[in-house]
């Protein structure tokens, strides 16, 4: 008998049993819509968070003050701005490097206020940190030389000081210091690592001279929250990560047997630490989804051992008009393949409708990728042969004068 | 079909043993028989004579635990299970008493399903199976499901299905057992028709004398022997 008639004779053998075949099938389609449905997920939630971390500048080495031990304990020491210039000075293949004091404070416009990380940094931190303007200009030289009381903006910021009002050229209070308003930063989105949508940046001068005053001298020198560079180029990182790390043990006097106090932190490093996360997460959540499936198919195999105990008189009387081993063997074998792959195409149409509802919903961007969908399909596809055969051997070795008399 | 002077079948010997606990059942205990082609003939015995064990045996759904069979000039013996298969396939014909047609299946359908493992194909098979339903008088019913026709229609479907890859015997198994005495009448007539008009070699199993009392031979089993092989 040839496929096509045998899916015809399967379809019908399933259509039998309508609410038992929907029921068997339901293992799979939760199983391979779990799987697609999660992978969407993963996929969308790791692409949207690279694209946030490498939002946050490219081939970026950042140094900050300190260091955190393993066991909580924090080792204390200062970043200088003579570091920083040490680093201009030593560091080999860095295209830009722009260094950052940062404390919260308080921004007030009429009646709102908010309080915010105010960043006191020059005019390349822009390309450094990858930012991009909404409106007006960033912070530049000149405000920086003049001590000019200029201040750019997040998104985030303005919207809550402003609340639709343009900012630009308006003077707002920084602690008790009256600013005025040169630019406003693009929405970057999303948060965590140094959201600059809740920030607001003056020019590095302005800060030590005009706004933080003595937070911002430590010994007599003026100290720094972190200094940022960016590579020439990806390659560049790790050399330029050596250098930071050679240049500052120098400065600080630190033996190699000694621990550091300041930690070199790239953001290369931090991409690969997640890629290892999400890796991590991808793998776990393929089991959870491979168990179900797993137990979708022992389902289905169940069920097609109490068909075949049930057709066993057809069973007989197929092999008595000339059926062979083989004949029966394919024919249950169809009939699960049949009912699993109608159950992975109504999975991946389930788990496909699942991350469009997340998607529009905008929790997450999920992204349904080809091979996502053709591995549902062919593992659908495994679990009716793996669980099929059983059954399907069952069937096709039943010997044909005691299959023709079970009652 | 008649090769070896006629004879479809000759078995010689032949017994049939199970092991019940530590009892030996002896269902058959060395019975020889032949049959010629276009005969028909009853075997008859009370329950437990044999007589469904030699009817399995001599269609090939059981093996023997001795003796030999040759069945349309081939020892059936130590063939392989694919070739047993096909063996019932295209030289059985087989009735039985339950009809055994497949539910939601169109009697053409039920019809055409030897010859789907025979490997017939397309139009060819099509026509044989409308033929042979022409054959027991359904031709109108071709496209009815078994739960549509009559216990003796769906007996007559079960015939069609029988004849339809021209065996060299037709094994029927109590076949009017499930119908009532006139439907029963009607089955043997058709049974008798075939039997005079096409030469179709028939050997009915039952425990009814007036069904084995339309046929030309009897024979009697007794514990697994013959006890009498009478010919009108």
């Amino acid at each position: 008998m040839n496929v096509l008639a045998n899916i015809r004779v399967a379809m019908r053998a399933l259509a039998v049993n309508k609410l038992r075949s929907v029921l068997t099938m339901l293992g799979i389609i939760i199983g391979v819509a779990a799987v697609v449905a999660l992978m969407a997920i993963g996929n969308g939630a790791t692409a949207s968070i690279t694209e946030q971390i490498e939002g946050i500048g490219s081939n970026m080495v950042t140094v900050f003050p300190g260091r955190f031990e393993r066991g909580g304990e924090r080792i204390q020491a200062n970043l200088t701005y003579s570091d920083y210039e040490a680093l201009t000075q030593g560091v080999e293949k860095v295209s830009v490097i722009s260094p950052v004091f940062q404390r919260f404070s308080q921004l007030t416009y009429g009646g709102n206020s908010v309080d915010v990380e105010v960043m006191a940094t020059v005019d390349n931190y822009q390309q450094v940190r990858a930012m991009e303007l909404a409106n007006g200009r960033f912070v530049s030289r000149i405000d920086d030389s003049s001590r000019a009381r200029v201040v750019v903006l997040g998104s985030q910021t303005a919207t809550d000081l402003f609340a639709g009002l343009s900012p630009i050229g308006r003077n707002i209070r920084i602690d008790d210091v009256f600013f005025q308003v040169i630019g406003v930063l693009a929405s970057k989105g999303g948060g965590g690592f140094g959201s600059e949508d809740d920030s607001a940046i003056i020019p590095l001068e302005t800060g030590y001279t005009r706004l933080f005053g003595s937070r911002a001298i430590r010994q007599g020198e003026r100290v720094l929250s972190l200094v940022s560079m960016s590579a020439a180029t990806p390659e560049d990182v790790e050399w330029v990560m050596v250098q930071v790390e050679r240049i500052m043990r120098q400065r600080h006097g630190l033996k190699l047997s000694d621990e550091l106090d300041f930690t070199v932190f790239s953001q290369n490093a931090f991409l690969e630490a997640f890629d290892q996360i999400t890796a991590t997460l991808t793998i776990f959540l393929g089991a959870i989804a491979g168990i179900s499936l797993l137990v979708g198919g022992i389902g289905i195999m169940n069920i097609m051992l109490v068909s075949v105990t049930e057709r066993t008189r057809e069973i007989g009387l197929r092999k008595a008009v000339g059926a062979r081993r083989g004949t029966i063997m394919f024919q249950f074998l169809i009939e699960t393949i049949v009912l699993s792959l109608i159950g992975g195409v109504t999975g991946i149409a389930l788990g496909w409708g699942i991350a469009y509802g997340v998607s529009a919903a905008d929790l997450v961007q999920a992204d349904v990728q080809g091979n996502t969908i053709m591995m549902a399909f062919f593992f659908a596809a495994f679990v009716g042969i793996f669980f099929g055969i059983y059954p399907a051997s069952r069937a096709a070795r039943l010997s044909p004068i005691e299959a023709l008399r079970y009652e | 079909m008649f090769s070896d002077n006629g004879v479809v079948i000759r078995i010689e010997g032949i017994s049939k043993h199970y092991q019940m606990g530590d009892t030996t059942v002896r269902a058959l205990d060395g019975v020889d028989l032949s049959v010629n082609s276009g005969e028909m003939l009853s075997i008859m015995g009370p329950s437990g004579s044999g007589k469904s064990t030699l009817m399995a045996i001599l269609g090939c759904l059981d093996k023997p635990s001795h003796g030999r069979y040759r069945l349309d000039g081939e020892y059936v013996e130590g063939m392989s299970d694919a070739r047993l298969a096909e063996i019932r396939g295209k030289k059985i014909g087989f009735v039985f008493q339950q009809f055994n047609l497949l539910a939601r299946t169109s009697a053409l359908e039920n019809v055409m399903l030897p010859l789907t493992y025979a490997g017939v194909r397309g139009r060819e098979k099509q026509s044989h199976a409308r033929e042979a339903l022409d054959l027991v008088g359904l031709a109108d019913r071709m496209d009815h499901k078994p739960g549509e026709l009559s216990g003796g229609q769906q007996q007559r479907v079960a015939i069609a299905r029988a004849l339809v890859n021209r065996p060299a015997i037709l094994l029927a198994d109590e076949p009017t057992g499930a119908l009532d005495s006139k439907t029963g009448d009607e089955l043997m007539e058709l049974f008798g028709k075939l039997h005079r008009d096409r030469g179709i070699t028939l050997c009915v199993v039952t425990h009814d004398p007036e069904v084995a009392a339309l046929t030309q031979r009897v024979v009697r089993l007794h514990d697994g022997n013959v006890l009498e092989d009478k010919s009108k």
